[in-house]
């Protein structure tokens, strides 16, 4: 018997006694791990002819993807769109979100002054994930580009059109080069420019906080957007002579083979289980969940000043003080995990997904993360058959163990 | 010759497993002393593999010193071997011999593949199963009887058949395979050929009750010292009544060499 190490490979892990889920199904099959990375075995028994260094009992625990927010506004008190709690907060969120099976993130930016972006941006690196916290796939800014009238928690004084197109963003924004994805509501002038920009630098762009119609929507996709920024909430709702921007998910306005991705915040609260069936029934490929989760994530219940905001938080809901306006999310991405599997009876494989592979789709990257692939990144999660995370691991090491 | 019969595929299956068990525990391979295998891919041997991978679950058997040579090499042989064979067992991947259908020289592939059966010291016990025209391994109808292993063109019902892999189209579906030959498997000690399924039955028929001919590779194996035909009882359909009949006569014999030599 020849271990991988003792040929000159790497270390060789070989997870066995699991369930996994690849290629939507979960099956039992063993995972191989090396180097960061996820290995075909047939090539390890075949090729190099070697055997694992380390084999590891799973307890008959599904292994699934490591999951992926791409919505997600601050935590424990710090909030990623205030200057001054950027690096602390993202420091505390990635880590705390590793329990919660997160192994990669898009810290969300809301509506923010010029020079605060410029202040913002710099301060949050694309990096791999490790034991100090998930890793960061790139900022996803949230307006300022959006409708005022949809601004849901957005400060409305800093709401902006783009009437001189991408030379706006820019002036507003400065270096595109942390950011991934971007809302912005496709009613404005110029949106198709302006899309078309952010698709050549490889800047993913969704819809929402808007108040677009179908017809909007579907030119902004055929621009090059794919996401739409949580589904159901700050858009017009569906009317069957104009389903605006929830239309999307059955339009037949769209670029072949091009496949609408969009955000469900599934805690209960802000999408209705009702209007989470409806969305799964008609568009499952497309569901990314996401928590949308805001600086009070992690907190106690109490009434807490944020910058020039008062939020008040009680039991998993959080409003504007003294208004009905839901101010985001408290949820965890394995929270809304089990409860978009509970509510729809989509099954785990599906809910898992919706969480992993389909935000890495839409992403552009599922070719590293988001699955269980051979040579895929080797960031994963173990869970039992509640969904409940047992183990977070990225690149191949555990980072949280419970 | 012998010719088992079994009632059902699962009995041909359990029969094969307990057989294949008895020669590697009667061997009692050590470090020094491997015992050397030669294996099929395809739909009949699949319930024997399961049963082999039982034995070893239930820990009566290892493969640790047992070396496993592969009768041919096409499209998803390596797969199949993994997952309905290899990734179960403990066997070492240094001793499972695949020929390489991406080697570079297949004509040295095929004649390395030689060499790595004589440096094991030959084929104990041979598994083979057979096609409806009675060929064995990819050597088809026509096939020299004293084939060597070798790069084999192939029949245009076999390439149709592999379509599927490929998203049926035909201009993928390689044409060529790697096979040992005919006189590869004669080399073995032993050979065991499995064949179930009424479909199978006239190929049966051929392989044992007419002469050897190399439009049905398989007879040839009449000249072999010690080959057991097992098959299952759908399979002896074109078998005369006689052949039948005598070989069940003789179960109790044959049944005699799985249990363990006193």
């Amino acid at each position: 018997m020849a271990p991988s190490s003792s040929k000159g490979y790497g270390y060789l892990y070989q997870y066995t006694n699991c369930r996994i889920l690849r290629d939507g199904k979960i099956f039992r099959e063993d995972l191989w791990v090396r180097d960061g990375r996820i290995m075909n075995p047939e090539v390890l028994f075949f090729v190099e002819r070697v055997n694992a260094d380390q084999r590891i009992d799973c307890g008959n625990l599904i292994i699934a993807p490591g999951l992926i927010d791409v919505q997600i506004n601050g935590g424990y008190g710090y909030d990623f769109s205030t200057e001054s709690q950027v690096e602390e907060g993202i420091k505390k969120v990635s880590q705390a979100v590793l329990s919660r099976g997160v192994t990669s993130f898009c810290p969300t930016v809301i509506t923010s002054a010029p020079h605060a972006y410029k202040q913002i941006l710099p301060k949050i690196k694309k990096r791999n994930g490790s034991k100090e916290g998930a890793g960061i796939l790139g900022v996803h800014v949230e307006g300022p580009f959006i409708e005022r009238e949809r601004r849901g928690a957005h400060p409305s004084q800093l709401i902006r059109d783009y009437d001189k197109g991408f030379k706006d963003v820019l002036e507003v924004y400065g270096d595109l080069s942390n950011v991934a994805m971007v809302t912005l509501a496709p009613e404005k002038q110029k949106t198709p420019e302006v899309i078309q920009e952010f698709c050549k630098r490889g800047i993913v762009v969704s819809v929402g906080h808007s108040n677009a119609n179908l017809i909007q929507g579907e030119e902004a996709v055929r621009s090059g957007a794919r996401f739409i920024t949580h589904l159901f909430n700050a858009m017009l709702p569906f009317h069957h002579r104009d389903p605006h921007l929830v239309g999307l998910l059955t339009s037949d306005q769209l670029p072949q083979n091009r496949k609408v991705f969009y955000g469900l915040i599934s805690d209960g609260i802000h999408t209705h289980p009702a209007a989470l069936r409806i969305a799964h029934r008609v568009h499952p490929e497309g569901i990314v969940l996401v928590t949308d989760a805001i600086q009070a994530t992690f907190l106690p219940d109490g009434t807490y000043p944020f910058g020039e905001q008062t939020i008040v938080v009680k039991g998993k809901h959080s409003y504007l003080k003294d208004t009905n306006t839901l101010a985001g999310s408290l949820a965890s991405l394995d929270d809304c995990v089990r409860l978009f599997a509970k509510e729809t009876g989509c099954g785990p494989e599906l809910a898992l997904q919706a969480a992993s592979l389909h935000p890495a789709q839409m992403l552009g990257i599922a070719d590293k993360k988001g699955t269980l692939d051979f040579h895929s990144d080797a960031d994963f999660i173990m869970l039992d058959d509640e969904l409940n995370v047992k183990a977070t691991f990225i690149a191949g090491e555990c980072v949280y163990r419970a | 010759m012998r010719l088992v019969i079994q009632d059902t595929y699962d009995d041909v299956s359990l029969w094969a497993a307990k057989y294949v068990k008895r020669r590697i525990l009667d061997f009692n391979p050590s470090q020094d002393k491997f015992f050397t295998l030669g294996l099929p891919t395809g739909n009949t041997p699949i319930g024997m593999y399961r049963k082999l991978v039982e034995f070893f679950k239930d820990g009566s058997l290892s493969f640790k010193y047992v070396k496993t040579f592969n009768m041919d090499e096409y499209v998803d042989r390596i797969s199949f071997m993994w997952n309905n064979f290899f990734k179960h067992i403990d066997i070492d991947p240094q001793n499972a011999h695949i020929l390489d259908g991406n080697a570079k020289d297949l004509i040295a592939e095929c004649n390395a593949f030689e060499e790595k059966i004589t440096a094991a010291g030959g084929i104990r016990l041979f598994i083979g199963g057979i096609g409806p025209d009675g060929h064995i391994a990819f050597n088809e109808p026509g096939s020299s009887l004293v084939s060597r292993t070798r790069v084999k063109s192939l029949a245009q019902e076999t390439i149709l058949a592999n379509a599927r892999f490929f998203d049926n189209d035909l201009s993928q579906v390689p044409t060529q395979a790697l096979t040992v030959g005919v006189g590869t498997v004669m080399d073995a000690d032993e050979v065991m050929i499995l064949i179930t399924g009424a479909h199978k039955a006239f190929a049966l028929h051929k392989a044992i009750e007419e002469g050897v001919s190399h439009m049905w590779t398989v007879s040839a194996f009449q000249q072999h010292p010690r080959t057991i035909f097992l098959c299952d009882e759908p399979a002896t359909n074109e078998l005369r009544v006689r052949t039948v009949k005598y070989f069940k006569g003789l179960m109790e014999l044959h049944n005699k060499m799985l249990e363990e030599a006193t």
